[in-house]
């Protein structure tokens, strides 16, 4: 006697991204904090030093956030036109930024006026930087120069005359002293050691070079531009490690988050990509409103704060332990582990006598009826089911069940308004799914054969069967456009491709000789 | 000297196991049933085959414990004779020759010496030949060969079905249904008392019947699932039935335990029901027995239930609450949809059995070995309903993988379709399942092959469908790493001008795919998934399709629907020959590189087997059986065979099976269809064991009956002394038997035919021999027999001596 075998529920694959721990990390953050500012968001900075407030560049001003604050804590407004690329200092006492009028002004960040002027350039500063000894400014301009200046004196100390084009980019090691990198539209990026004269390291990225990153070992250098995202190993002289096209508009912005190990690129198609920097994988994909200018993350991932054109800069707040904690109190408490393992873990002794007991198989509330041929019972269960939890699955895989039986007429029969309209209900929710369309389909038709006669009866019932008329219908039109755009896309593709000739045409000419061939007068085999 | 080699095709078993009620034996150790040709004892512990009680030419039709002692058996065979066995030792005790062929047997205890018999010719009327039931008294003569002329009529107009005869309360009545007419005969009053048709209704015919042990109370069952209890009906009006209704469709059976306690019945549902006899409200079930139940025998003592079952399987239950064993033949269903398939773990043949199963039988041991259940959804026993069916299946080169299409048809909907892909799980020794695909063509699956390169590390899947396109699936790791193991991709999806793809065949290393688009062979190259040529020979859709092996790989061989089988070259893209034959089946064998090909002519089937590069065949046969020949497979042999003989050398590495379909010539009236599995070998190894000729004896019942052969000598000799007649009319037979067996073996350049009696066997086509062989009439001795019979001849027969002077 073999046992009863249970309805099989299909399994069907997750549509959708996948749930990794990345998507988890990333998602894991609260609903973003949106803020207008003045202009285009250019340049976001974060303080090194706690409690990590951060400078944000747009139009002609820069404002200091606090961590939490949707007001601005400091700004800074005695530029002249735009400015650009407002950074801090390691020590996040000084801030630097460039401007479009070609002066670059060094401010406390706790006064209002510039403590220093560093003019020179004749062009906009698109770039400023620190180094790491702190009494230097790297600046970037586009007028094809980039230029060290000592900070207590405001003099300019060497330049440097080896790009071609606008230098829109540049960073500066934060292990050497002498060590900067600047990227220039002139799509390369240039390695100069203050020590020399000339650039030391030369790589072409092939596209105007729009934002540099190095990494926290400077063993290995991002940089973004066009679309691609590239990686260049330093100690191996320059050498490609990395092509990433994964935006498709330019990338304006990178970011290195989790510790080093995730890479974050922003780019004019709005999207924000985080790659494994070990493969190099995307694992996670944030999408803006507009298309994003600057993009910075808070030390340990706190917040992401990204700029974008249309000057609303976005903040969003990492959730914290303690909140999720609170939830999961909420949830009611489960009898604990020794109540279950009670008496299970016996061990017999040798002389006992063992009474064996069958095992009793746990069995659904829908398959105990189907066991039992209660076919209009099983499929009650099953849209219990469905209407707390939510998964039509089993619903369905109970109704196609109750079909193979041949007796879901039956189950569908001889139903009062209200199982009739809960089964409407199911019925216009997942008509429309492809993977249950069939079954719901053949049911639903049983459905309107049953119970033509009560149309008109139960003004509840009439108006679900409008509304399922209606899906239908706006379903059928959908199919239909459908139809038409595949049919286009058919004769693009069938355009497009060359079409291949078969080769050995002449097989069927010489396969029609042997017709009426005898199998003993064969032709002698050929040597090949 | 070397021995002969002749080339044969012998029955493999298989057979039908539960065509007619099994008997148990008194002890409940044994159980008796028909099988084929055959009577099969098995213990009732074990499950296995103790004893086959051979020696009836025919099919056998019944199987019954003697009533007087319980140590032996009869049986009856449409051979026209009725035999008895001692069936612990397997020994033939007396053939009485009835002379007609015989549907059933019947006994009871009452009536010493007379066995009842149903049999069609004896009496035929204006009606046509009508089936009678027949008393046989059964003459106390000695010797072996007995001829039975004391037949007496008891009831004409009998249904072919035994169950519709029964013997009620100590034979006093015997009780048959035929159609709706219920009649029982008092064999004191030698009267019926009623013949009633009573029964009025469309769907209320008798179905079968069954008569309370010490009660006057007849069970009878109908077809729409009701039983009536009779009662009363020795008086001729006032009869009283009382009906009893639980069965949604036909009872098949029922059965009294011996005290009369209980009713056991059952039908379609496959549910063993207890009714308490006069407490009828209370029913015992037994359910999900797996098919149909179509006979139940309860053993002497009442401990031990036995059902048989429609997909050839018997279940003994005990004491109604516990299935203790099931004996499974080979489950033959309506028609075998996938392909014969050897698995190369097991050497089990594969096949579908049960509805949504796939079967593992062993073709050493006629033994199924286990079900693999593919469908894995509770079977509804109901009529009319649509089943899922396994369709195809293949297994890859190494056995690590299974790939199974199962589908359901339906009248308003397309049918529903699953591609299931199955691993060899090693710790568990069975297939798991790991990949399900819905619906993986729109429309019927056609063909499904895998790559058969790399052995071990098959990765490529290929499925033709009837929506015009063919799908090649691929092994892929999954896109997560944390999802489980690999699971089965669709890779590639192409057709071909939009005709309907119906074979798909690798060539042997893999490298090459070839496809039957109706009447276009295209050869496809599975690493690039190029068109690489097309090859086409019209008119005639291509039937089959297949690569050559080993040296002859470079050929692809098919049949077209217009009776051609052409061979093209691929190396130059022609066709290198053709022939006009109707082949119904291609096929290569694995280990070598011939092909044998089967082809009907006439209500025959011809056998060839040939290479595609030589001109001549290797082999052919003519009539190698009646009938169509289904599905035929190659199976390798365990150990190679030194054959040097050109004409069975083809045979040395593996052994050709096929399977057909034939309708025996007893078939009762719903047309049971038995489909034999036979081998075709050289004999001398699998016929080991040899048939006694009785096919002479029956002919001519009037001669003596002559103890000329030597397994029959055998018996005698190892049977113990109770079981055997008396010595003094067994001496004067024996001492002839031995004295003839001399005189022959003085012949020993005699070759030795054996007339087979099976009717599935015959002989090979030797011209020159088949001449000789036609001539020799007489039985003869093999060299094999005569060296048994020296063997015989150096035992002590001392006591012989001492029997003599007795």
């Amino acid at each position: 006697m073999a046992s009863f075998k249970p309805t099989k529920i299909p399994v069907y694959p997750k549509l959708g991204e996948k749930v990794t721990q990345d998507t988890l990390y990333w998602k894991n953050y609260k609903a973003p904090v949106q803020i207008k500012e003045y202009g285009a968001v250019s340049n976001i900075d974060f303080s090194p030093v706690a409690p990590h407030n951060f400078a944000v560049t747009a139009f002609s001003r820069i404002h200091v956030y606090g961590p939490f604050s949707q007001e601005p804590v400091k700004t800074f407004t005695r530029f002249k036109d735009t400015a650009y690329c407002g950074r801090f200092r390691s020590d996040g006492q000084l801030l630097v930024a460039g401007c479009e009028d070609s002066v670059v002004r060094l401010f406390d960040v706790s006064g209002r006026v510039a403590l220093r002027m560093f003019k020179g350039h004749t062009k906009a500063v698109h770039v400023t930087d620190f180094t790491s000894d702190r009494y230097q400014i790297l600046t970037g301009s586009d007028d094809y120069t980039c230029r060290l200046w000592d900070i207590p004196n405001a003099a300019e100390l060497s330049t440097y005359r080896e790009h071609t084009d606008y230098i829109r980019c540049g960073v500066t090691s934060k292990l050497n002293r002498d060590l900067f990198i600047t990227g220039s539209y002139d799509h390369t990026l240039k390695v100069f050691d203050a020590r020399a004269e000339k650039s030391v390291m030369t790589m072409d990225h092939g596209q105007p070079v729009e934002s540099l990153l190095l990494y926290p070992s400077e063993g290995l250098l991002v940089s973004a531009g066009g679309r691609y995202v590239k990686v260049w190993d330093l100690l191996k002289g320059g050498q490609p490690l990395v092509s990433l096209k994964n935006h498709h508009k330019t990338v304006t912005c990178l970011a290195l988050g989790n510790n080093g190990e995730r890479l974050l690129s922003a780019s004019l198609d709005r999207h924000v990509k985080v790659y494994n920097t070990t493969t190099y994988k995307v694992v996670h994909n944030f999408d803006y409103a507009a298309a994003i200018l600057s993009l910075a993350l808070a030390p340990d991932d706190e917040s992401i704060v990204v700029g974008m054109t249309n000057s609303i800069l976005s903040i969003k707040h990492r959730k914290h332990t303690e909140e999720s904690k609170e939830i999961m109190s909420q949830q009611r408490r489960r009898p604990s582990y020794r109540v279950f393992v009670k008496g299970k873990n016996f061990v017999p002794k040798p002389d006992d006598y063992l009474v064996s007991k069958p095992v009793k198989e746990h069995l659904a509330k829908y398959d105990r009826e189907l066991k039992k041929f209660n076919v209009s019972k099983a499929l009650d269960a099953s849209l219990e089911i469905w209407l707390r939890k939510k998964k039509p699955e089993i619903t369905v895989g109970v109704i196609k069940e109750l079909d193979r039986r041949g007796t879901l007429k039956n189950a569908l029969a001889g139903r009062d308004e209200e199982q009739l309209s809960q089964l409407l209900h199911f019925v216009i929710g997942n008509i429309v799914d492809t993977r249950f369309a069939p079954i719901i389909l053949t049911a639903a038709e049983m459905i309107l054969d049953i119970y033509k006669s009560v149309i008109g009866q139960s003004a509840l019932i009439d108006q679900q069967l409008l509304r399922l008329q209606n899906i239908l219908e706006s379903e059928i039109n959908l199919e239909q456009e459908l139809l038409e755009v595949l049919g286009m896309l058919d004769t693009m593709f069938a355009t497009s491709v060359t079409r291949k000739e078969v080769p050995y045409s002449d097989v069927g000419r010489s396969n029609g000789l042997a017709q009426g061939e005898a199998s003993s007068s064969r032709p002698e085999l050929q040597a090949t | 000297m070397v021995e002969q080699a002749e080339i044969r095709v012998v029955h493999q078993g298989g057979s039908n196991i539960t065509f007619r009620e099994p008997a148990i034996s008194s002890d409940s150790r044994f159980l008796l049933c028909a099988s084929g040709h055959n009577v099969k004892v098995f213990s009732t512990v074990t499950e296995e085959c103790v004893q086959e009680l051979r020696g009836h030419t025919d099919l056998v039709t019944g199987v019954l414990l003697r009533p007087s002692n319980h140590l032996q058996a009869y049986s009856c065979s449409a051979d026209g004779t009725v035999r008895l066995w001692d069936f612990t030792d397997g020994i033939l005790i007396k053939t009485y020759v009835i002379g007609y062929p015989i549907c059933s047997i019947y006994a009871s205890a009452s009536h010493d010496g007379v066995i009842f018999i149903e049999s069609v010719s004896l009496y035929s009327d204006k009606y046509g030949n009508r089936n009678s039931l027949l008393a046989v008294h059964l003459p106390q003569t000695a010797g072996q060969l007995v001829e039975t002329s004391d037949l007496s009529a008891v009831l004409s107009d009998v249904s072919a079905n035994p169950a519709t005869v029964a013997f009620g309360r100590a034979g006093e009545y015997v009780a048959s249904t035929n159609g709706v007419q219920l009649q029982i005969f008092f064999f004191k009053k030698q009267k019926f008392s009623l013949k009633e048709n009573s029964c009025s209704g469309r769907r209320n015919t008798f179905t079968c019947v069954a008569c309370h042990p010490t009660d006057d109370c007849i069970a009878t069952g109908h077809e729409d699932g009701k039983i009536r209890l009779w009662r009363n009906f020795d008086q001729k009006r006032e009869y009283t039935y009382r009906t009893l209704h639980w069965h949604h469709s036909t009872v098949r059976a029922l059965c009294f335990t011996p005290e009369g306690s209980n009713l056991l019945s059952g039908g379609v549902e496959s549910v063993l029901v207890q009714w308490r006899y006069q407490q009828e409200s209370q029913q015992d079930f037994l359910p999900r027995l797996g098919a149909a139940i179509t006979h139940i025998a309860v053993s002497p003592d009442g401990a031990l239930f036995c059902t048989s079952h429609s997909d050839n399987k018997i279940v003994l239950i005990q004491s109604c609450v516990k299935v203790s064993s099931i004996i499974q033949g080979l489950v033959k269903g309506e028609a075998v949809q996938t392909d014969l398939m050897v698995d190369p773990r097991s050497k089990a043949l594969v096949l579908n059995g049960k509805p949504g199963h796939l079967q593992f039988y062993s073709l050493q041991r006629d033994r199924l070995l286990f079900n693999l259940d593919v469908v894995q959804q509770e079977f509804i026993h109901q009529e009319g309903l649509d089943q899922f069916q396994v369709v195809m299946a293949t297994l890859d080169g190494a056995g690590a993988w299974l790939a199974t299409v199962e589908e359901r048809k339906q009248e308003t909907v397309e049918a529903e379709l699953n591609l299931k892909l199955w691993a060899f799980d090693e710790p568990s020794q069975s297939f798991v399942l790991n990949t399900t695909v819905s619906t993986p063509h729109e429309v019927r699956i056609t063909a499904v092959t895998f790559d058969p390169a790399a052995r071990g590390q098959t990765s490529l899947l290929v499925s033709c469908g009837r929506d015009g396109l063919f799908k090649a699936w691929r092994l892929a790791p999954p896109a997560h790493p944390d999802d489980g193991g690999p699971s089965w991709t669709c890779d590639f999806v192409s057709g071909y001008h939009g005709l309907t793809p119906q074979r798909c065949c690798f060539s042997a290393d893999g490298s090459l795919l070839a496809v039957g688009f109706q009447e276009v062979v295209t050869v496809w190259s599975p690493a690039s998934w190029e068109l690489l040529l097309t090859l086409s020979q019209p008119p005639g859709i291509i039937r089959d399709l297949c690569f050559g092996r080993l040296s002859c790989s470079k050929f692809l061989l098919g049949t077209t629907s217009s009776d051609q089988l052409c061979c093209w070259n691929l190396l130059t893209c022609s066709l290198e020959w053709s022939t006009s034959m109707e082949v119904s089946l291609l096929l290569a064998d694995p280990l070598s590189d011939n092909m044998a090909a089967f082809c009907h002519q006439d209500g025959n089937t011809d056998l060839f087997v040939f290479k595609p590069s030589e001109p001549r065949p290797l082999f052919s046969q003519k009539a190698v059986c009646s009938g169509r020949v289904s599905r035929a497979v190659f199976a390798p042999r365990e150990v190679a065979l030194e054959s040097c003989e050109e004409s069975s050398q083809w045979l040395n590495r593996s052994q050709l099976y096929f399977l057909t379909i034939c309708i025996p010539v007893f078939s009762p009236p719903s047309q049971l269809v038995v489909d034999d599995s036979v081998a075709m070998t050289p004999f001398q190894l699998l016929l080991g064991k040899r048939r006694p000729h009785h096919q002479a004896a029956v002919e001519d019942p009037a001669v003596r009956p002559r103890l000329t052969d030597v397994s029959l000598l055998l018996q005698l000799l190892q049977s113990p002394a109770h079981v055997l007649p008396a010595a003094a009319a067994l001496c004067s037979v024996f001492m002839e038997a031995l004295l003839g067996v001399a005189t022959e073996t003085s012949d020993p350049e005699e070759e030795e035919e054996e007339d087979s009696d099976q009717e599935m066997e015959t002989r090979a086509t030797r011209p020159e021999r088949g001449l000789l062989e036609t001539d020799s009439a007489d039985p003869v001795l093999s060299r094999a027999q005569v060296r048994e019979l020296r063997r015989v001849r150096k035992l002590d027969h001392s006591w012989f001596s001492s029997l003599l002077d007795s």
